[in-house]
């Protein structure tokens, strides 16, 4: 018999809101997360900032709410509890402090949230270029503000640090955008929808007018990035731009080009996932509640597919309404009842995404970046020969990594799988006929004297 | 060569840290990531991959590996996930780890 009703793998967003959700109606929940505090990244150490970090926005404040809804004595939290295994049945195995346990429950709910979108191009391992998200989570989680960055990139998150670079008194040194007016103009047909998301389409006009009052230099439709290191370690960054190469020299670079679902652990625990062509990611196929085909397991928030902080939070709760019902707690009726207003949430808080898909596309270059581009960091393998693997008759993401050993690095793939993707069918032509890549437990890197120590455990499974 | 941060730290009240870097006394937060206590002393490179090449923290949120480092004897330990303690022994890692669980082998 479980001792949890609902084991719960990330607390962002979505997570926070289905642990608070089931709690309250009955249910015995166990939350881990990888990260020390709750939050997930969007809220990151929020439980511990609400009050000293104004620079980082109401929305990031807001945030609190869902960590305060976690002292509930039907919610026990684990942080630094790494999930490696999901099993059937379901059972999650997890490590912490370099243990590893075997929890059961009915159901799982997966809420491993998103990454952001690899942008390799030649330099981009060079100490000093980082993700913007990364830098976010320094401000957030440290405090720590970049000097006289350069923000490079697309997508909305771009906006939200330079906003929030500006408030905290270290504006970046320039902003470099991919995207191009002609983007922009296909994107407004999406615009009559997005007027369902009205608020967050003024809160990102907003970031913009914020960024042109501090006179924080833009160059939208830029090409070809290339990042060199020069005296002291500073990045010298070129680009393309109107025909012109222009090169800003900066201690950082944070680039940028939208997030995709994290899916190590919905692809290993066997549930099935389709190609989402519109934000060129793979995702976990779900249903309206985050069901799955996999019984006992439910996925939601940005792990089932980009929606934001909105629309994660809504499709926790949504998940945990489901799962309610599934275990009897409440009918068909209730389920329905309590689901209005979290699907109406869900709703409005999705209309904006065509929008955004098509305005920040990531550019094809990001996808098959020139042969002297590093696209597996790990095992610093390059674009070239990658090519020149799928020209000596590779032709799947297994036998590049098999003749090249991309994703075989300890990241797994994290930082690869999707420009590797993009090189084959850059190459292949046939995009939808390419599986996405295998994911096989441990799916986080673990020591061996902890498997060791599981083996006992493993047998009684068989 | 000493390269500055490329971050500003903005005075941390609460708590401090003692923590060695390769030897060196580094001063942290108590809630800080390893990663962002060693972006927080230094620019340079926290690690040196196969072929030599430098490499920092570059996701910070536990994807990427790339601020793999050895901590307290334990190789490949992911800094962005590991909060600082007093006296942690910390060490940069360069080319590829052994098997044997760090202490000295390459």
């Amino acid at each position: 018999m479980s001792e949890v009703d609902l084991i719960i793998v990330g607390a962002g967003p979505a997570g926070m809101s289905a642990a608070a959700t089931a709690a309250h109606g009955g249910l015995r929940v166990l939350l881990l997360d990888e990260q020390p505090r709750a939050g997930g990244q969007i809220f990151r150490n929020v439980g511990e900032n609400r009050a000293t970090r104004g620079w980082l926005g109401k929305d990031y404040a807001s945030g609190a709410r869902f960590v305060d809804a976690l002292a509930h004595p039907q919610i026990a939290t684990q942080f630094g509890a790494t999930v490696w295994r999901i099993e059937p049945g379901p059972r999650v195995v997890w490590s912490q402090d370099g243990v590893s346990h075997v929890s059961d429950a009915p159901h799982v709910l997966l809420a491993g949230g998103a990454q952001e979108r690899p942008v390799p191009f030649p330099g981009w391992t060079l100490p000093g270029v980082m993700t913007a998200g990364a830098a976010q989570i320094l401000m957030k989680s440290s405090g720590m503000l970049p000097k006289d960055a350069v923000l490079a990139g697309s997508g909305p998150l771009l906006y939200l640090v330079a906003a929030q670079m500006i408030d905290a008194g270290c504006p970046p040194k320039a902003l470099v955008e991919t995207q191009t007016l002609g983007m922009m103009a296909k994107a407004l047909q999406h615009l009559p929808r997005a007027v369902f998301g009205l608020p967050t389409l003024l809160k990102g006009l907003g970031l913009i007018r914020k960024i042109r009052a501090a006179g924080v230099p833009r160059f939208t439709g830029a090409t070809q990035f290339e990042a060199r290191a020069v005296d002291n370690a500073d990045i010298a960054f070129s680009f393309s731009h109107k025909g012109r190469r222009h090169s800003l020299t900066s201690p950082l670079l944070l680039t940028h080009q939208g997030v995709i679902p994290s899916t190590h652990m919905s692809r290993a625990a066997g549930i099935k996932h389709v190609w989402n062509a519109t934000q060129q990611a793979f995702e976990p196929v779900t249903d309206a509640w985050g069901a799955t085909n996999v019984p006992g397991l439910h996925v939601a928030g940005d792990g089932a597919g980009i929606g934001g902080a909105e629309t994660a939070a809504a499709s926790g709760k949504l998940a945990a309404i489901n799962v309610l019902h599934e275990l009897g707690r409440i009918s068909a009726d209730q389920r329905g009842q309590r689901a209005a207003a979290a699907k109406g949430a869900k709703f409005r808080s999705r209309a904006i995404r065509p929008f955004l898909d098509a305005a920040y596309a990531p550019p094809a270059e990001f996808f098959a970046p020139n042969d002297a581009t590093i696209v597996c960091r790990c095992e610093e393998i390059t674009a070239g020969a990658i090519r020149q693997g799928i020209a000596e008759g590779a032709s799947g993401p297994r036998q590049v990594k098999t003749s090249l050993r991309t994703g075989m690095g300890p990241c797994q793939g994290r930082m690869c799988d999707a420009t590797v993707r993009g090189i084959l069918s850059a190459v292949t032509g046939n995009a939808a006929d390419i599986a996405p890549p295998r994911a096989r437990s441990p799916i986080k890197p673990i020591m061996l004297g902890e498997l060791a120590a599981m083996a006992p455990d493993q047998e009684e499974m068989a | 060569m000493n390269i500055a941060s490329r971050f500003q730290t903005q005075p941390e009240e609460g708590p401090l840290v003692q923590i060695t870097v390769d030897g060196t006394p580094v001063t942290a937060a108590a809630n800080m990531t390893l990663a962002a206590a060693l972006l927080a002393h230094s620019g340079e490179a926290s690690r040196q991959t196969m072929s030599g090449a430098g490499r920092t923290a570059f996701c910070m949120m536990g994807v990427c590996f790339d601020c793999l480092v050895d901590v307290d004897g334990t190789p490949n330990t992911q800094a962005c996930m590991t909060i600082v303690r007093d006296g942690m022994v910390v060490k940069r890692q360069s080319g590829l780890r052994g098997l044997g669980g760090g202490r000295g082998d390459v």
